[in-house]
């Protein structure tokens, strides 16, 4: 693995901040504001995609700022994990800003200007999380990012949003409160933050030690990732627009708190230590729990928002249960299910968003015959849910496969138990509503009429994308391989 | 020897008489007169840093007369750092424009730029005075004039600076106590000189009592919960520009001079391990964040709410003495630094609010953030820095602070941190809700409706505060392997 010196990962970082300062001038019409937005993310995806050959080719860029702390910097390197992260992030970052200014427009929300900023504000922390070389990088921009997503969650500004607002700050700043401590044990244990394949915390360093770590780290990333009892922020935080749930609550946030925890548990603890301590059997048994929990409060929910709300809490879990699961196949199939479970939940979430603006309609109970006044949402909604439910030929199939294999590879039998048990829950609760858009019949739909190119169009690609990485997971942009090569490199090759 | 250490004190100390002087023909040039002495006086403290940094230590001895017989002015790593923070502060206070800094006009027969300038230079000369009586005669100085333009702010002030001059006179009558009893046990009150003395007495009585009694009355200086009664009351009520000269930098100079004991007038190990004085700085301290954030929380009026959170935040420095190691004493010393900027742009924003709305209490604020953006920006990069947001620079302090308390194995301590950026979470939180989330359908109240950016005046002190936050948030490994190592290796 070599690192050669590149400018390209600030520019990532800065590009959308760089957009931050062009969207608040003031006085400019709303279709040149809204260019910078699509400029940036062009640009943004644009430079990450441009780093992929060579990180694809073991050759990482990386690039050092300046000394944050003694002994420490805030630098950036794209590795393999960083890239798959970044990747669906800026991918999916394009086609929500051309769904936000459809969905802005169409509801019309206020404060637009507040609402563009913010959101780039998001990409660009989120870059950094992706990109970060050490703890303390990431933990700047994780707070960055908390911080940033604040005033989407309060964008309506209703006595709801606002309490909703509250209620994010109260468990994410906990979390990095928590953060912060890890951070610190960390470099007072190994006297070092830098992120290495296998862990950087020294063999002799007490059990207990890293149990206390182990649980900091849940307790850090367990609120972004949204592990139960530590999830009932996300809910809540679902009065957002539906652009802020489907980029934010969908892929960069909640995806920021599973990142973190694979790069706390293959990058600083190392596997091999996790697994002496016991603490990971712990941490499993926390995410199945989750996913068997979450997925049968889905299926009670009423509003669409809510239950894509519950769904994304169980399908988090599923990604950090293979990373905590600590063999080879669970590593590769939850790096999988971060991007496939990304693009596929945001094409629910511009499925809800569209129906929202188009009917005004919130909840499944009154969605009885939509397909008919919608059909291709509803029909990339229909797709989208069967690679949830972890069927081929969508690409939740590819990571649930390596998910299954991961946990048959370690021995256990209750963790294959919980991902199909999560399936058939998965369909029951999508299906539900597939089933009454298209074969249920009432008199509210009747003529065609889909939502504004700007919202069906996105959503629409994000469905085909889904697609591709379900029948060609080894194609551009070689997903499969990135993952594989993080769990060999984490790993070592094997398991444990 | 080098004169630097003096050249910061003089312009101050004479142009706190010119800018009076001048006051009396001219008033307005008052104004200008004070800004000229400042910047003066910031160019030698520059030059000072940066020669400190190059040659090391750099001794004055005042009229030529060698110590232990003159007074003598030394400015080292330390009060280089310290001269600077006060003096740039003490810049931003003068250049602040007074109706909305001072809630008045200059008026005749009131020297508010001399008071003003007085205080700053009795701040100075504690820092690099190397004499112990002399310090005595400064921290009366800088008392006096704080006391004199407190009862700027009103009736209730009037009150308020009483109670703090009964209880201030008190806090200097104990060290003055304190520093005799050094002068009978060694008969010298150079402190160089008195550190060379000191170690075959540590065992006397005397020497006991006078710690006990530099470090009380010290403790009332700085407010260390519990002699910290003096303080809401006085800062609350105070004009927004002495609430921030008195919040950033005026009770920091009294957690210097325990830090000046701790380091070179005593060896540590005497405070450390022979006296338990920075355990009991510690545990106070770590009481009094508890204290100050939960009374915080409790505030209505925005003033005072920053007072009682000075109280939590000056125990963030008491906690960085308490731990009595390297790491816990950068991030005590550290937050010093980053306290003078956001606590002093936080002062200054309830002044600009204040003197454009009128409005002091927090309900009212709703939907300033529409009015005045550049400003209300400025307030939240402020208060992310208090709750120890990265990158701004509350966080670096929390996070040295947090490793002292790590390498101390002192479990309470890190909690103690950790809990109290959750509660300055909750009470600067609660004002940028109110700020800023308030539909455009939701009516405002007349205050807030008239309400417009304040003049460029009042906003640029701020904004260069607030960038201030940002950028010693970014440089602040510099701050601390180039001037703060040197200090606590003294440790």
């Amino acid at each position: 693995m070599e690192t050669y010196f590149s400018i390209k990962p600030l520019l990532a970082v800065l590009v959308s901040l760089i957009a931050v300062v062009l969207i608040v001038i003031p006085n400019q019409r709303p279709n040149v504001r809204e260019s910078w937005t699509i400029m940036a993310a062009i640009a943004k995806c644009a430079i990450v995609l441009s780093m992929l050959p060579s990180v694809l080719q073991g050759n990482y860029p990386a690039i050092t700022l300046l000394t944050i702390s003694p002994g420490i910097s805030l630098a950036l390197k794209v590795d393999s994990l960083g890239i798959l992260f970044a990747l669906s992030a800026s991918v999916l970052w394009i086609l929500t800003s051309f769904f936000s200014i459809g969905y802005v427009r169409g509801v019309p929300e206020h404060k637009q200007t507040r609402y563009f900023a913010s959101f780039a504000v998001c990409l660009s922390a989120t870059m950094g999380i992706a990109f970060a070389a050490n703890l303390l990088t990431l933990v700047i921009f994780y707070e960055i990012l908390t911080i940033a997503t604040y005033p989407l969650v309060i964008h309506k500004e209703t006595p709801e949003a606002i309490s909703a607002g509250r209620k994010y700050l109260v468990y994410l700043l906990t979390g990095g409160t928590f953060l912060l401590f890890a951070l610190a044990l960390t470099y007072q244990l190994s006297g070092s933050v830098d992120f290495r394949a296998g862990g950087i915390i020294p063999e002799q360093v007490s059990k207990s030690s890293v149990i206390l770590l182990s649980i900091l780290f849940l307790l850090s990333f367990g609120f972004k990732s949204a592990i139960m009892p530590l999830h009932s922020w996300l809910p809540t935080a679902m009065v957002a627009p539906t652009p802020v749930s489907a980029l934010l609550h969908a892929v960069a946030v909640v995806k920021a708190g599973v990142f973190g925890f694979a790069r706390a548990i293959g990058f600083i603890i190392g596997p091999q230590l996790l697994h002496d301590s016991g603490a990971s059997g712990y941490l499993a048994g926390l995410t199945a729990a989750t996913i068997i929990i979450a997925s049968l409060i889905a299926l009670r929910q009423d509003n669409l928002k809510m239950r894509l709300a519950y769904s994304t809490v169980g399908h988090l879990s599923y990604i950090v249960l293979g990373i905590t699961m600590l063999s080879a196949s669970g590593w590769t199939g939850g790096l999988l299910h971060m991007v496939n479970h990304a693009v596929m939940k945001i094409t629910l979430f511009f499925c809800a968003g569209a129906i929202y603006v188009r009917t005004n309609c919130k909840n499944v109970s009154e969605m009885n015959g939509i397909g008919r006044q919608m059909p291709i949402t509803m029909g990339a909604f229909a797709l989208v849910s069967i690679g949830l439910a972890g069927m081929p030929p969508v690409n939740g199939f590819i990571s649930k496969w390596y998910l299954v294999q991961g946990a048959l590879d370690v021995g256990q039998m209750a963790l294959v138990a919980t991902f199909l048990l999560s399936g058939v829950l998965n369909a029951g609760y999508f299906f539900s509503i597939v089933v009454r858009a298209f074969f249920f019949r009432s008199d509210k739909f009747t003529k065609f009429g889909e939502a504004s190119p700007l919202m069906v169009i996105p959503l629409v690609l994000t469905a085909i994308f889904a697609l591709w990485l379900g029948i060609f997971p080894n194609q551009f942009p070689n997903l499969f391989q990135l993952a594989a090569r993080v769990a060999s490199n984490v790993l070592g090759g094997g398991g444990l | 020897m080098s004169s630097l250490s003096i050249l910061t004190l003089a312009p101050l100390l004479l142009f706190a008489f010119i800018a009076t002087l001048v006051g009396i023909w001219r008033l307005k040039w008052a104004y200008f007169t004070a800004i000229i002495g400042v910047v003066l006086s910031l160019i030698a403290a520059s030059t000072g840093l940066f020669r400190v940094l190059k040659e090391g230590e750099l001794r004055h001895f005042l009229g030529g007369w060698p110590p232990p017989f003159g007074i003598e002015y030394v400015l080292d790593h330390l009060s280089a750092f310290m001269v600077i923070i006060i003096v740039f502060i003490g810049l931003i206070a003068v250049v602040y424009p007074p109706e909305a800094g001072l809630y008045q006009t200059p008026r005749k027969g009131v020297p508010m730029y001399g008071l003003l300038m007085l205080l700053i230079a009795g701040l100075v000369g504690v820092v690099i005075t190397g004499d112990l009586f002399n310090l005595f005669v400064f921290l009366e100085i800088y008392s006096l004039a704080s006391y004199a333009l407190i009862t700027l702010g009103g009736d209730r002030a009037v009150v308020a600076s009483f109670r703090y001059l009964v209880l201030g006179t008190i806090a200097g009558s104990f060290y003055l106590l304190g520093v005799g009893f050094i002068y009978f046990s060694t008969g010298t009150l150079n402190m160089a000189d008195a550190a060379r003395l000191l170690p075959p007495l540590y065992g006397s009585p005397a020497i006991m009592a006078a710690v006990a009694l530099i470090v009380i009355g010290m403790g009332i200086k700085m407010a260390l919960f519990p002699l910290h009664v003096w303080l809401p009351d006085a800062h609350s009520y105070a004009p927004p520009v002495v609430a921030a000269v008195l919040a950033a930098i005026q009770i920091e100079v009294a957690a210097y001079v325990i830090i000046r004991m701790l380091l070179t007038v005593f060896q540590p190990q005497y405070f450390i391990e022979v006296l338990p004085v920075t355990t009991i700085i510690g545990w106070v301290a770590a009481v009094g964040i508890i204290f100050g954030s939960v009374m915080a929380i409790a505030q209505k009026e925005f003033k005072r709410m920053l007072a009682y959170s000075t109280v939590a935040q000056v125990s963030y420095i008491g906690l960085g003495i308490g731990l009595a190691n390297p790491l816990g004493l950068i991030g005590g010393l550290l937050h010093i630094l980053n306290h003078a900027f956001m606590k002093s742009s936080l002062f200054l924003v309830a002044g600009g609010i204040k003197y454009q709305t009128g409005l002091h209490e927090i309900p009212q604020f709703a939907g300033l953030g529409r009015k005045m953006p550049l400003m209300m920006t400025a307030f939240t990069v402020a208060a992310l820095s208090m709750v120890g947001i990265p990158p701004t620079c509350g966080f670096f302090s929390k996070w040295y602070l947090i490793l002292g308390g790590l390498e101390a194995n002192n479990w309470v301590f890190v909690a103690v941190i950790l809990a109290s950026s959750l509660l300055n979470a909750v009470y600067f939180f609660r004002v940028i809700e109110k700020i800023f989330a308030v539909k455009p359908s939701n009516e405002l109240s007349a205050e807030v409706e008239r309400a417009k950016e304040p003049s460029a005046r009042i906003l640029v002190p701020i904004l260069i505060l607030a960038a201030g936050i940002i950028v010693l948030g970014f440089i602040n490994a510099v701050i601390v392997t180039q001037v703060l190592k040197p200090v606590v290796a003294l440790l």
